[in-house]
């Protein structure tokens, strides 16, 4: 990877770890009599170990001119791996609550192994590091290809990456240590929050400055969505996690809001991150990766225009139907509902384009298990916003919320959609970037596809069933007014419902391991191809030599 | 004039509605544009002319 820098971006590599160590040394030093102390450590154990490399090669010749004439495809190698490593883990300790709900006497007494902690180990895990990485890996190969246009630079793609991973580091053991801002898929404590903030801005300025080089003059509908995830994760990452920390030397911070205010920007946070990063980000994937599989273009191009404003403009309202029956006042609520049925028609109108591209190919969807992926990825991402757009409604959401029919709505997104599509894609993209003829075996996709389909299935029907029993249960009156039941008789109603999620989850992790297993066995295969594209990319600057500007 | 919640939330529920609405149909009238169909058909095929594999 360092043998592919010249000399100045070596030296610019080393100057940015430099920087990491010692901002992790003041960290560190600031709050040493607090758990801060560890994670400055641990940027600065990264930073010293991201220099001891680039000591190490900063000799090795540089590389070679005409390199700088093809993709810069390295740094989606790096992202797509890190992608797996965190899917296996963040599902890992995903079965591993789901047991815990099983069996909840089961944490050893030990603080780390409560519930409490490890779900958003979980959640930060599979949300921001199997799908960060994929999305941040995917986004690197579709801007570079749609634009013809090699990434702007090769110094910005590994501060993304690498400070993307270290975010999502610094997230999960702080959990585990019990450090938390206490805002669901917000918790990360402020040091982190105004890291990540940096990334993040790395990376929209590459995206940026990559999409003004492009050769292509219409910039490919793809681009727009993967965009929006970057402009407004942004957006919303800075004014939800706005805080004040208790001091420097201190993790634990308190947010500028409070009351009501808090809750709704907690929501129009949470309910966006489903939109912008869940949803939008992968909607990108989806309309790059399923036409090239399948051969053929999108369906309406048009449509995919108008769905893109349609969901950009309608999901920004849509945050208050989380607080239905709360504080706030009701015309907000009733705002957020109107806005959540709306959205319906631009969601189906995505899937449904998505659906008609395959319409005519539906040979190629039976006989390739990677297509399938897509193609039940479409389907599930139809039936999650149709469940969203139903339990947004007041009255159904007076039966479904606090109870397990929120889980199953959020994983058949989640698992049907997110993770379905990221498979599909990676499954399409991993042999072209490592250059071989094919995945290494396609009976294991096919074995892949298996285990996750049959696992949804499992998981989002136990949690159906077990949220309306949960639901009706906490509703049910004797004829005297009294509850016909305890809230523990509706804990003990669940067990058998937890049993077949936590079994359904665990063939949906095997799933994940095996495509891990895929991915790795691909790319030890001998690299077949060498691919130049038919028009070479728009090189980067900071050419290597004066022989490759003679080439220009 | 003072700048209270009411004044900011009428000024929401009334230019910020038309404001995003115009934008929104903005967007929607450039989709439809008829002029506008050949160079989406370009768009969309142009993916499909680059071969990886
Ligand atoms: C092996 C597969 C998985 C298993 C076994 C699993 C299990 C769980 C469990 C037990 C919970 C806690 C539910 C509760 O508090 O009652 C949970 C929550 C959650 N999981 Fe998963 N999960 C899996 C995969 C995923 C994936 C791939 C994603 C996202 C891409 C995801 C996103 C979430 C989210 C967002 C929540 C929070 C839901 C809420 O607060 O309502 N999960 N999961
Ligand atoms: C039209 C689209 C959608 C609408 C209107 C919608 C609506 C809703 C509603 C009403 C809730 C329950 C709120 C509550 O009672 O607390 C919810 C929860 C949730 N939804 Fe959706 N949904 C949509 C699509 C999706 C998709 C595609 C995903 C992707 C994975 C998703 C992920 C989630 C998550 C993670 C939660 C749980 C939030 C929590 O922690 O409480 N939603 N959604």
């Amino acid at each position: 990877m360092i043998s592919q820098l010249t000399k100045t971006e070596r030296e610019t590599a080393l100057f940015l770890t430099a920087l990491l160590t010692l901002s992790g040394l003041t960290l560190g030093l600031l709050g040493r009599n607090d758990l801060l102390g560890y994670h400055g450590a641990l940027l600065a154990v990264a930073g010293m170990s991201l220099t001891f490399l680039l000591i190490k090669d900063y000799y090795k010749p540089e590389p070679d001119p005409d390199n700088r004439a093809k993709y810069y495809d390295d740094p989606i190698k790096v992202g797509l791996v890190l992608a797996l490593v965190w899917a296996v883990i963040g599902m890992i300790v995903g079965d591993w609550v789901a047991w815990l709900l099983v069996f909840p006497e089961a944490t050893f007494d030990a603080g780390w192994a409560s519930f409490g902690r490890l779900r958003p180990v979980h959640t930060s895990g599979v949300i921001f590091g199997f799908g960060g990485n994929a999305l941040i890996a995917t986004s690197f190969h579709v801007m570079q290809r749609t634009s013809r246009a090699r990434l702007a630079d090769n110094i910005s793609p590994w501060v993304v990456v690498v400070g993307f991973n270290l975010f999502c580091l610094m997230a999960a053991t702080g959990y585990l240590m019990g450090i938390t801002a206490s805002k669901e898929y917000a918790e990360p404590e402020w040091y982190a929050d105004i890291f990540l903030t940096i990334i993040w801005v790395v990376y929209l300025v590459l995206y940026l400055r990559t999409l003004a080089r492009r050769e292509e003059p219409h910039i490919y509908v793809a681009n727009w969505y993967y965009l929006s995830f970057v402009i407004v994760v942004a957006m919303l990452h800075i004014l939800n996690n706005l805080a004040i920390p208790i001091s420097l030397g201190h993790a634990k911070s308190y947010s500028l809001f409070s009351g009501v205010q808090d809750a709704m920007i907690q929501w129009w946070y949470g309910h966006n991150a489903v939109a912008f990063f869940l949803t939008t980000g992968f909607l990108g994937m989806m309309y790059y990766y399923l036409p090239k599989r399948a051969g053929r273009p999108i369906f309406s191009y048009r449509l995919s225009i108008i769905s893109f404003w349609g969901i950009v403009f309608l999901y920004m309202w849509a945050g208050s139907h989380h607080l239905h029956y709360t504080a706030l006042p009701h015309w907000v609520q009733t705002l957020g509902m109107t806005f959540s049925i709306m959205l319906l028609v631009p969601s189906w109108a995505s899937a449904g384009n998505a659906l008609l591209t395959l319409n005519g190919a539906w040979g190629k969807v039976r006989d390739d298990a990677t297509l399938r992926f897509m193609m039940v990825a479409a389907v599930f991402y139809g039936l999650s916003t149709f469940e969203g757009s139903f339990m947004a409604i007041r009255p159904v959401n007076s039966l479904s919320h606090y109870t397990d029919w929120t889980v199953g709505h959020v994983h058949s997104g989640a698992l049907g959609w997110v993770a379905m599509i990221t498979f599909g894609s990676i499954y399409t993209l991993t042999p072209w970037i490592w250059r071989k003829e094919r995945m290494y075996s396609n009976k294991l996709i096919e074995l892949h596809f298996w285990l996750a389909l049959v696992g949804t299935m499992i998981y989002v029907f136990a949690m159906w069933n077990s949220g309306i029993i949960q639901g009706l249960m906490w509703r049910a009156y004797n004829t005297d007014g009294t509850l016909a039941y305890s809230f523990i008789d509706s804990v003990a109603a669940m067990k058998p419902y937890y049993v077949a999620r936590a079994i359904g989850g665990l063939m949906f992790l095997a799933g994940a391991i095996v495509c891990a297993y895929n991915v790795w066995k691909t790319a030890k295969l001998p690299t077949v191809t060498e691919y130049t594209p038919d028009k070479p990319p728009l090189p980067a600057r900071g050419r290597p030599s004066a022989a490759a500007q003679a080439a220009e | 004039m003072t700048i209270d919640h009411e004044t900011l939330t009428a000024f929401a529920k009334t230019y910020g509605l038309i404001y995003m609405m115009i934008v929104f149909f903005g967007a929607v009238v450039y989709a439809l544009w008829p002029s506008n169909q050949s160079k989406f058909d370009r768009a969309a095929n142009s993916i499909l002319e680059q071969d990886e594999d």
